[in-house]
C-alpha cells in the first residue's frame, strides 16, 4: 500500500478528457471548405478571351472599383441555382465578372442568352489554368476584389442572399462602401 | 500455406481506380520527381487523397502544371510552393513547420523526452531494490 | 419474419448483456456464489441471441428481401452470393452487428477458457464485457438497426453493394480486423477486473496474456490484409496511406505490441502491473477511438463508413463511460497494484521499458498528426498530413525500435551482465554490417537510412538465430533434442520478431528501389522498366457478362527470358457506362511487376503505367509471420497446465503451483 497517492496517476484521465473535447469539438464540422490562399494578394497576371466580344481581357480588367468575380460553368449544377441571384445582384448595381470556367464557348454563350447575363465582362478560362493561379478548386467560386485589384475574400459554393448579409456585406461595409455604389 | 502460395502467385486483373497520364519528360528523373510531387500534393475538393490517386479535374489540373514546371526548370521548392501560395498549406502533404503546427513536432518528442527521464528515475530505483533483494 | 426476429435476437441480447453485467457481479460484492454462478451461461445466451441476429440478417440477404432497409442498401439481385452474405457486414449498421456478435463470442470463449481462474474474478471480467455489449447493443438498437423496414414502399431491387467491396480480400478483411479490436476488449475487462478487485493476483497476467496475444494476431493480420488490398485494388501501387482510417487501426495495434512486451514483465517478474493495467486500457481504448474516427464523420477521408455526427456524438459518449470510468478506476486504484522486485539498468526489463516508451511514442506521434486536422480547425489552421510527417518519426523509432531488440532479446531477467552481452552482439555485428550493405547495393544506390534498417534486420535475424541454437544446446540433448525443448513461447517470439525484420526488409528495399514508369505505346512498342522488357504485343476485344472490355497483351521478358505474359484490361460496364481499369500483376517472391491502361491516346497507342516493386511481397509475409509468432506463442504449455494457484515469493517473483 502506498501512503500518499501518486498524482501522476490522473494524468491518463486529464489527457483523455482533453482529447474528447477536441473529438466532441469536431462533431458537425464541415471540414470541407478552404480559406483562400491568396487572401490580400493581388489578382494573378492574365491576358484571356472575352467570351462576350472580341477584347482581350487582362487582370487590369479587376481594378479600379470593388467587383466581384464568379467562377461558373455550364457543367455545374449549383451555377443554375445561383444564377438568378446573381442576377439581382447585378441589377442592385454590383459589378460581376464572370469566370467561364472549363466550359465551352457556344454553350456558355447559350446558357447566358437564356437565362440572362449578370456580367460586365465574362473571361474565358477554358483549361483552367487561370483558376489554378486563383487557387478555384470546382465551381461555384466567388471572389470579393478590392479597387487594388486584390482578393480580399472567396466563397466556395452557392452565392445567395445568406452569404451576401453573413460574408460580403460586412466587408463591403466597413471599407465604407455602401453595397451597389460604384465610383 | 495454401494462401501464402496463393499470395505469391497470384496471377490476376485487378481493378484499378488512378487515372494515368502521359506527360513527356526529359529523363526518368523527371518522371520520378513528378510521381514523388504529385503524391506530396494534396487534391483540394477530394476526400483526403493526393493528386496522384484521385481522378477529379481539379487534380488533373494540378498534374498538368506540376509537369509542365518541371519541364520548365522548376525546382521541387518552387513547385509545391506555388501551390501552396494558392491553395494554402492545406494542398501540402507536408505540413510546415511554425509555432502554430510546431506541437505536432514537440509534443511527441516531448513524450519520448519526458519517458527517458522517467525510465531513468525508475530503473534507479529498480535497481536499489534489487540490491536490496540480493542482501 | 426474419428481420423481426432478428431485432427481438438483438432485444434479448441486449438483456442478457444488461443482467450479466449487473447480476452476478452483485453476487461477487454480496458473496453469493450461486448468482455469480450466472455469468457463464448469461455470457453464452447473449452470443446465441447475436447468432441468430446475424442468421436473420445473413437469410435477409439470402432472400434478397429489399423491404429490409439496410439490404436494399448494400444488396442486389444479380449480386453472387458470397457476396450478398458478406454485404452482412458491408455497411455501418451491419458492421456493428459483427461488432457485437464477436464481442459476444469472445464474452463465452472467456468464460469457457477460464477454468482456472478463481470465480469471482471470471464474474468481474465477464461482467465488464457485458457491459461493453451493453453500450454496443444499445448503439444499434437506438441509431443503426440493421433490421429497420422501409416499409410501406420498398425498391425492386437493391442499390448494390459498393464495387470495391465486391472482392475476397475486402470479405476477409474487416472480421479480422474486429477480431482485433473487439480482442483486446478482453484484456481490458481484465485490467478493469483488476482494479475492481482492488487487487491483481500475481497470475492475472498469466491470464489475461494469452487473449491479448490472440486479438494482437489477429490485428496484424486485418492491418496486413487492409494493406495488400489496397495495393492490387486501388491499382495505384501503394500500399500504406497514413489515411486516417488506416491510422486507426494502427493505433490500437502500436499501443498493443506495447501491451504485449509489458505483459511479459508482468507475468514473468510481477512488476508494471500498474503499468499494463493502463496500456490495456488505452489499447482498448484506440479501438473504440477507431470506431468513433471511421464513423462520425469528423475526420475526411475516402475510407469512412458514414458520416454521421448524431452517430458520432453517441459513439463519442460511449468512449467517455468506457474510458473516462475505467481511467478514473485506474487513478483511484493504481496505488494498490505495485508488485515488489527490481532489476538492474542492464536487464530485460529495462530494455522493454525502452521498447514501450518508444512504441508509447509512435502511438502518440500517429494520434497527433491524425487528430491535428481538428485541432488546427480550432487554432484556424487547415493542414494536411501524410507519409511526410508520420515517416519522420516512424522510421527513426523503428529503427531505434529493432536496435535494442537484440540486446533485449539477448538479456537474461533482472540482471544481465554487460561484457556477456556486448561480446555476443560484437560477434554478431560483422555478419549483419556485411550483409546489410551488400543487401542494401545490391538492388542500387540506397540512402544511408535504408541501409542502416537492412543491418538491423539482418542483426536481428542472426541474434535470434544464435540465441536458438545456444539454448537448444544448453539442453544438453544434441541440438535436435534441444529444439524439442524450447517451449512454444519461445519459438513464437523468435518468430514474430523475425516477421518483423522481413517486413523491415520489404519496406526499406520497395521504398527505395520501386520504379514507376508512365509510357506512350502502341502495339509493337517496347518499354524497358528496371531489367524487365515489355513489349506490347497485342490489343483484342471481348465481352464480359455485363462489360465490354479491350485487352491489351504484354510479352515480360529478362535477359532474352521470356518471364510473364500480362493482360491488362479497359472494360466498359454495360449498365452504368462506368469504365473501369484492370491492371495486371505478376506476383513474385522478390518482385511484383504490373502493367496498367490508362487513357488511348489516338491511333493506336495507349498510355501504360508499368511498375517493378521489389520485394514487396515481404511485407505482408513480414506481417503473417508475425502473426504466426503469436498464434504460436499462445499455444505455449504453460497455458494448458492444470494451474491452480499462483502466489508471488519473498522477491515478488511468480509461482505456480
Amino acid at each position: 500500500m502506498s501512503k500518499g497517492a501518486n498524482p501522476w496517476v490522473f494524468l491518463p484521465l486529464v489527457a483523455f478528457v482533453a482529447l474528447a473535447v477536441l473529438l466532441a469539438s469536431g462533431l458537425g464540422r464541415n471540414p470541407e471548405e478552404l480559406p483562400s490562399a491568396l487572401a490580400g494578394k493581388p489578382v494573378p497576371e492574365f491576358s484571356r478571351p472575352s467570351l462576350l466580344n472580341d477584347r482581350t481581357l487582362t487582370e487590369d480588367l479587376l481594378t479600379g472599383r470593388w467587383q466581384l468575380l464568379n467562377v461558373w460553368g455550364t457543367w455545374c449544377p449549383t451555377c443554375y441555382i445561383e444564377h438568378p441571384y446573381l442576377l439581382e445582384l447585378a441589377r442592385s448595381g454590383i459589378p460581376i465578372i464572370g469566370l467561364d470556367y472549363k466550359d465551352e464557348d457556344a454553350k456558355a454563350r447559350d446558357y447566358l442568352a437564356e437565362y440572362g447575363n449578370p456580367f460586365r465582362e465574362v473571361i474565358v478560362d477554358a483549361d483552367g489554368q487561370l483558376g489554378l493561379d486563383l487557387g478555384v478548386y470546382g465551381a461555384p467560386e466567388t471572389f470579393l476584389i478590392n479597387p487594388r485589384g486584390e482578393i480580399v475574400l472567396r466563397h466556395v459554393g452557392e452565392m445567395n442572399q445568406r452569404v451576401w448579409d453573413d460574408k460580403f456585406a460586412p466587408v463591403l461595409q466597413q471599407a465604407g462602401e455602401a453595397p451597389g455604389v460604384t465610383p | 500455406m495454401i494462401r501464402l502460395a496463393l499470395l505469391l502467385l497470384a496471377l490476376a486483373a485487378v481493378p484499378s481506380w488512378a487515372a494515368i497520364d502521359i506527360y513527356q519528360f526529359d529523363s526518368d528523373a523527371q518522371q520520378d520527381r513528378f510521381h514523388r510531387l504529385t503524391e506530396e500534393l494534396r487534391c483540394p475538393k477530394c476526400q483526403n487523397q493526393s493528386i496522384a490517386d484521385s481522378d477529379a479535374e481539379i487534380s488533373q489540373d494540378m498534374r498538368e502544371r506540376v509537369a509542365r514546371m518541371i519541364r520548365e526548370g522548376h525546382s521541387d521548392e518552387e513547385i509545391v510552393t506555388f501551390f501552396v501560395d494558392r491553395y494554402g498549406d492545406f494542398v501540402s502533404y507536408r505540413p510546415p513547420f511554425n509555432p502554430r503546427t510546431a506541437i505536432l513536432w514537440v509534443g511527441p518528442l516531448t513524450l519520448l523526452l519526458l519517458g527517458g527521464v522517467g525510465i531513468v528515475l525508475l530503473v534507479r530505483r529498480a535497481s536499489r531494490e534489487a540490491e536490496e533483494d540480493d542482501q | 419474419m426474419a428481420a423481426e426476429l432478428g431485432h427481438l435476437s438483438l432485444w434479448v441480447a441486449i438483456a442478457a448483456a444488461l443482467v450479466l453485467a449487473v447480476f452476478p457481479l452483485i453476487g461477487v460484492y454480496r458473496r453469493v456464489e450461486s448468482w455469480q454462478r450466472y455469468a457463464r451461461p448469461l455470457a453464452w445466451l447473449q452470443w446465441l441471441a447475436l447468432t441468430v441476429a446475424m442468421l436473420c440478417l445473413g437469410y435477409s440477404f439470402y432472400i434478397n428481401d429489399f423491404t429490409v432497409t439496410y439490404v436494399a442498401n448494400h444488396s442486389n439481385s444479380f449480386l453472387p452470393l458470397g457476396y450478398r452474405l458478406s454485404a452482412i457486414w458491408g455497411g455501418h449498421e451491419g458492421s456493428l452487428l459483427l461488432w457485437g456478435w464477436m464481442l459476444g463470442g469472445w464474452t463465452a470463449l472467456v468464460g469457457l477458457f477460464s477454468r482456472k481462474v478463481p470465480l469471482p474474478m471470471v464474474v468481474r471480467v465477464l461482467s465488464v464485457m457485458g457491459m461493453i455489449a451493453v453500450g454496443f447493443h444499445a448503439f444499434m438498437l437506438f441509431t443503426s438497426n440493421p433490421f429497420d423496414r422501409s416499409l410501406p414502399w420498398f425498391p425492386i431491387d437493391g442499390a448494390d453493394l459498393n464495387p470495391l467491396l465486391q472482392d475476397p480480400g475486402l470479405i476477409i478483411h474487416p472480421p479480422m480486423l474486429y477480431m482485433g479490436y473487439v480482442g483486446f476488449s478482453v484484456a481490458f475487462a481484465f485490467a478493469v477486473a483488476g482494479l475492481l478487485a482492488g487487487n491483481l493476483d500475481p497470475a492475472w497476467a498469466r491470464w489475461a496474456r494469452p487473449w491479448t496475444t490472440v486479438a494482437w494476431s489477429f490485428l496484424t493480420v486485418g492491418i496486413a490484409l487492409g494493406s495488400w488490398w489496397a495495393y492490387y485494388e486501388l491499382g495505384w501501387g501503394g500500399w500504406w496511406f497514413w489515411d486516417p482510417v488506416e491510422n486507426a487501426s494502427l493505433l490500437p495495434w502500436l499501443a498493443g505490441t506495447a501491451l504485449i512486451h509489458s505483459l511479459a514483465v508482468s507475468e514473468k517478474r510481477n512488476l508494471f502491473r500498474a503499468w499494463t493495467v493502463l496500456l490495456a486500457i488505452v489499447t482498448f481504448s484506440m479501438s473504440l477511438l477507431g470506431t468513433f474516427l471511421v464513423r462520425s464523420g469528423v475526420l475526411t477521408s475516402v475510407h469512412a463508413f458514414a458520416n454521421d455526427p448524431s452517430r458520432g456524438a453517441f459513439i463519442l459518449g460511449f468512449l467517455v463511460v468506457v474510458a473516462g470510468g475505467a481511467l478514473t478506476l485506474f487513478a483511484l486504484r493504481a496505488g494498490r497494484l505495485k508488485g515488489k522486485g527490481g532489476f538492474k539498468p542492464v536487464s530485460r526489463e529495462a530494455f522493454l521499458l525502452g521498447n514501450n516508451l518508444l512504441l508509447l511514442t509512435a502511438t502518440f506521434a500517429v494520434l497527433m498528426g491524425t487528430l491535428y486536422p481538428l485541432l488546427g480547425e480550432a487554432l484556424d489552421i487547415k493542414v494536411s498530413i501524410r507519409a511526410a510527417y508520420f515517416n519522420s518519426f516512424f522510421v527513426p523509432l523503428t529503427l531505434l525500435l529493432m536496435a535494442i531488440l537484440v540486446p533485449g532479446m539477448l538479456s537474461n531477467w533482472k540482471r544481465q551482465d554487460g561484457s556477456p552481452l556486448l561480446r555476443r552482439m560484437l560477434m554478431l555485428a560483422p555478419a549483419a554490417l556485411i550483409g546489410g550493405f551488400l543487401g542494401a547495393r545490391l538492388p542500387g544506390d540506397t540512402p544511408w537510412v535504408g541501409t542502416l534498417a537492412l543491418i538491423l534486420a539482418l542483426f536481428l535475424v542472426f541474434a535470434h538465430i544464435d540465441d536458438l541454437v545456444r539454448r537448444a544446446l544448453a539442453y544438453d540433448r544434441g541440438f535436435l533434442g534441444g529444439l524439442g525443448k524450447l517451449g512454444r513461447g519461445y519459438y513464437g517470439m523468435v518468430l514474430a520478431h523475425c516477421g518483423v525484420a522481413v517486413l523491415v526488409a520489404g519496406v526499406t528495399v520497395v521504398s527505395f528501389h520501386e520504379v514507376e514508369r508512365d509510357v506512350r505505346m502502341a502495339p509493337g512498342d517496347v518499354a524497358e522498366v528496371g531489367a524487365y522488357r515489355f513489349e506490347f504485343d497485342t490489343l483484342s476485344e471481348y465481352a464480359g457478362p455485363n462489360f465490354d472490355s479491350r485487352m491489351g497483351h504484354f510479352l515480360v521478358s529478362r535477359d532474352g527470358q521470356a518471364v510473364a505474359e500480362m493482360n491488362p484490361e479497359k472494360r466498359t460496364y454495360r449498365a452504368s457506362g462506368q469504365v473501369m481499369t484492370e491492371a495486371a500483376i505478376n506476383a513474385g517472391l522478390m518482385r511484383d511487376l504490373y502493367v496498367a491502361l490508362g487513357e488511348p491516346l489516338g491511333g493506336d497507342a495507349w498510355a501504360v503505367r508499368i511498375y517493378h516493386k521489389p520485394m514487396i511481397r515481404w511485407i505482408w509475409l513480414g506481417a503473417l509471420i508475425m502473426a504466426l509468432g503469436g498464434a504460436l506463442a499462445l499455444t505455449d504449455a504453460r497455458y494448458r497446465k492444470k494451474m491452480t494457484r499462483s502466489k508471488a515469493d519473498a522477491n515478488g517473483e511468480v509461482v505456480y503451483e
